[in-house]
């Protein structure tokens, strides 16, 4: 050890690769892949997204696979509890109370054999399931009314509003203030001053007041990334304010996008079934959550099923989409994330 | 370059930027700023913190509305033309910026070719696809950075590979004119005298002329033939490197000179920072850029100009 002597033979250059030290190795991800991958990760919002996907397709299916004419009524038939096929499972076997007995209802309406109704019947004999798929269809095109507006109205007017600053801004987020401070209830019963009770009512009422927040958030982001160096630059390369908002300014508000939308929905869902329980929503023989809710919820001491099923739709419907934005916030926002 | 014949390329004159005019909080950013900058050559703009530097370079190339003033470029004022009119678009072509931030100067969203692609694509000049591809991977050489990282993104290059992207997307326009704001302030020492150099080699062979900012003198004087020193919101000196750097005649060129550290310790011991008293500016004289001695300006009020020249002959004695 002590006599190992160091010349200058003992050392020589390392030898470094140009090529090699600029090379870069790991797979080259977009930032939306990158999030896609964190949102894969997360267990609950997975689950959720195949819950929505299924029950999108379900709705949208049963517009032409509907077990039964949601609005067709059997007046001999009503309140039939479920019944699945000749299954006897309980709770799905066709047996209820018929005046204070527990007997098979199915016969005691001669209801023939073949026939039976998943989820019962309601107090018209219409078929229970069948109005709740069509039922959610409404709630998932308000939905998507609401996202539409979000989309269109929503962006626009906050990257107008953040882009031009000053007076326009000014003006702009007055108006917001001013549509912000009337209650959605008020504008809705305005409407119906003008519209009948309806969808229509229901989505002219969103599209007034529906995209406020999205509005907001993206002028405050728009502020910010309107004096950055990125866009200074596409600037003073000549790109035109509206390439700008497109190539530049959308692409980085795409994570507010992604998740302000997921909390929209279930807002707007929300609203639709409450309009509809007080019944300035939909309308009679139209199927809504709502309305399926008020009907249900008069006979839930003796029928609870009529209630609970619908109620159970529009629960996991709206945590369903809740839980997804919760896991979009925290892919697409990982600061966010505890 | 002091050899031929100098034809200016851009020619500022008594150029005024303020922000919020006419409301409580009116900031007069720049004031009375005149100079010339002639083809070929770098002028360097150095100041402290907060004198204007970025407003001045940002006005020049119109991000900013100059609120009143004379920008000429080419022999055509520039100053009022319309964002999107024909001339405008020109302008935008022959001009162009390099930032200081490489981490906020690209769009995180974007691929390396589309950032640097993205003024041959507003001024076509890319015939098709491939030539657009071409041009890139031209670019990307010229700055020293491997052509097979065009489809890549910003975050998976480092602060100086970033700031190349920057220049390779200025130059991508072929611009004839390049200011660059602070281009290496936020790098490691070690890679600011690469992008120094490469911009240095770029302009050879580009012939291009750069207006370069920067709030250190030393790093400055290495880079430019002239210099451009500002205090305040407005320039008060400016002459050839040597001449500022030797020669200073305004006090708080004296002031910013003797701040700089000497790497000679016998001399650095000896070095005393010179304060500036920035109270002889306020005393409501009208000060013009004054020709001192040939090719050295100073901001000066009539009554001392005579100093100037006397200091200046002191220098020559
Ligand atoms: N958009 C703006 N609105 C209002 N004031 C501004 C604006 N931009 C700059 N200013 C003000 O103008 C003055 C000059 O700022 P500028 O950014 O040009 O300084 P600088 O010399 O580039 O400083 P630094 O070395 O820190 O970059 C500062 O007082 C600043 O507060
Ligand atoms: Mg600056």
């Amino acid at each position: 050890m002590a006599d190992y002597k160091i010349n200058a033979d003992s050392f020589k250059l390392a030898h470094i690769e140009k090529e090699a030290q600029e090379h870069i190795s790991t797979p080259s991800l977009t930032f939306t892949q990158d999030a896609f991958r964190r949102l894969k990760k997360n267990k609950v919002a997975m689950v959720s997204l195949w819950i929505l996907c299924i029950m999108i397709f379900l709705s949208v299916i049963s517009i032409w696979f509907s077990p039964h004419n949601p609005n067709t009524q059997h007046l001999n038939w009503n309140n039939l509890p479920p019944k699945l096929g000749n299954l006897n499972i309980p709770g799905f076997n066709g047996h209820g109370l018929v005046r204070g007995e527990y007997i098979d209802a199915y016969k005691a309406s001669k209801v023939p054999d073949g026939t039976w109704f998943a989820l019962g019947t309601d107090s018209l004999g219409r078929d229970l399931l069948s109005r709740i798929l069509a039922g959610t269809r409404v709630s998932l095109f308000v939905a998507f009314m609401a996202t539409l507006f979000d989309l269109t109205i929503g962006i626009i007017y906050g990257i107008v509003s953040g882009w031009n600053g000053g007076m326009i801004d000014n003006i702009l987020q007055r108006i917001i203030e001013i549509i912000s401070s009337v209650p959605n209830l008020v504008v809705v019963i305005l409407m119906l001053l003008v519209f009948k009770p309806g969808l229509l009512s229901i989505i002219v009422a969103i599209a007034f007041t529906g995209w406020v927040t999205m509005a907001r958030l993206i002028r405050a982001q728009t502020l910010q990334l309107r004096d950055q160096e990125f866009i200074l630059a596409a600037k003073t390369l000549g790109e035109s304010p509206i390439k700008i908002a497109w190539k530049h300014l959308i692409p980085n508000l795409s994570s507010t996008i992604i998740i302000q939308t997921m909390f929209t929905i279930p807002t707007a869902i929300f609203f639709e079934a409450f309009l509809s329980y007080i019944g300035i929503g939909i309308p009679a023989p139209k199927a809504s959550l709502g309305t399926l809710l008020s009907d249900g919820q008069k006979n839930f001491r003796f029928l609870p099923y009529q209630m609970v099923y619908p109620a159970i739709v529009i629960s996991v419907l709206m945590l369903a989409f809740n839980l997804l934005a919760d896991g979009l916030r925290d892919a697409f926002d990982p600061r966010s994330a505890r | 370059m002091a050899e031929q014949k100098k034809e200016v390329l851009v020619s500022v004159k008594d150029l005024q930027q303020f922000f919020n005019l006419g409301k409580k909080d009116e900031v007069r950013a720049i004031q009375d700023i005149t100079f010339d900058i002639y083809r070929g050559e770098t002028l360097g703009l150095v100041g402290e913190s907060g004198s204007g530097k970025t407003t001045t370079g940002r006005a020049i190339i119109r991000l900013y509305k100059p609120t009143s003033g004379e920008i000429m470029f080419n022999g055509k004022d520039i100053a009022k033309l319309k964002n999107g009119s024909k001339e405008m678009q020109e302008f935008r072509r022959e001009t162009q910026m390099i930032f200081q931030d490489p981490y906020a100067s690209l769009n995180p969203r974007m691929k390396v070719k589309d950032i640097i692609a993205e003024g041959i694509d507003i001024h076509h000049l890319a015939k098709n696809d491939k030539d657009r591809d071409e041009q890139v991977a031209n670019l990307l050489e010229l700055v020293g950075l491997n052509p097979d990282h065009a489809t890549r993104y910003p975050h998976e290059f480092s602060g100086g590979q970033r700031q190349r992207i920057g220049i390779a997307r200025a130059l991508a326009v072929q611009p004839q004119f390049i200011i660059a704001d602070e281009p290496i302030s936020a790098l490691d020492v070690s890679i600011q005298a690469q992008v120094v150099n490469l911009l240095k080699e770029i302009q050879e062979k580009r012939n291009l002329t750069y207006l370069f900012i920067a709030h250190d003198l030393s790093m400055v004087k290495y880079i430019s033939d002239r210099i451009a020193v500002m205090h305040n919101g407005r320039l008060v000196e400016l002459s050839t490197a040597s001449e500022v750097y030797n020669h200073p005649l305004h006090p708080y060129t004296k002031s910013l000179l003797s701040a700089i550290p000497i790497p000679d310790p016998e001399v650095e011991r000896k070095r005393r920072p010179q304060p500036y008293d920035s109270s002889m500016e306020e005393d409501g004289q009208k000060r013009t850029m004054v020709e001192i001695t040939p090719e050295h300006f100073v901001y000066a009020a009539a009554g001392e100009v005579e100093g100037y020249k006397a200091a200046a002959a002191a220098y020559n004695a």
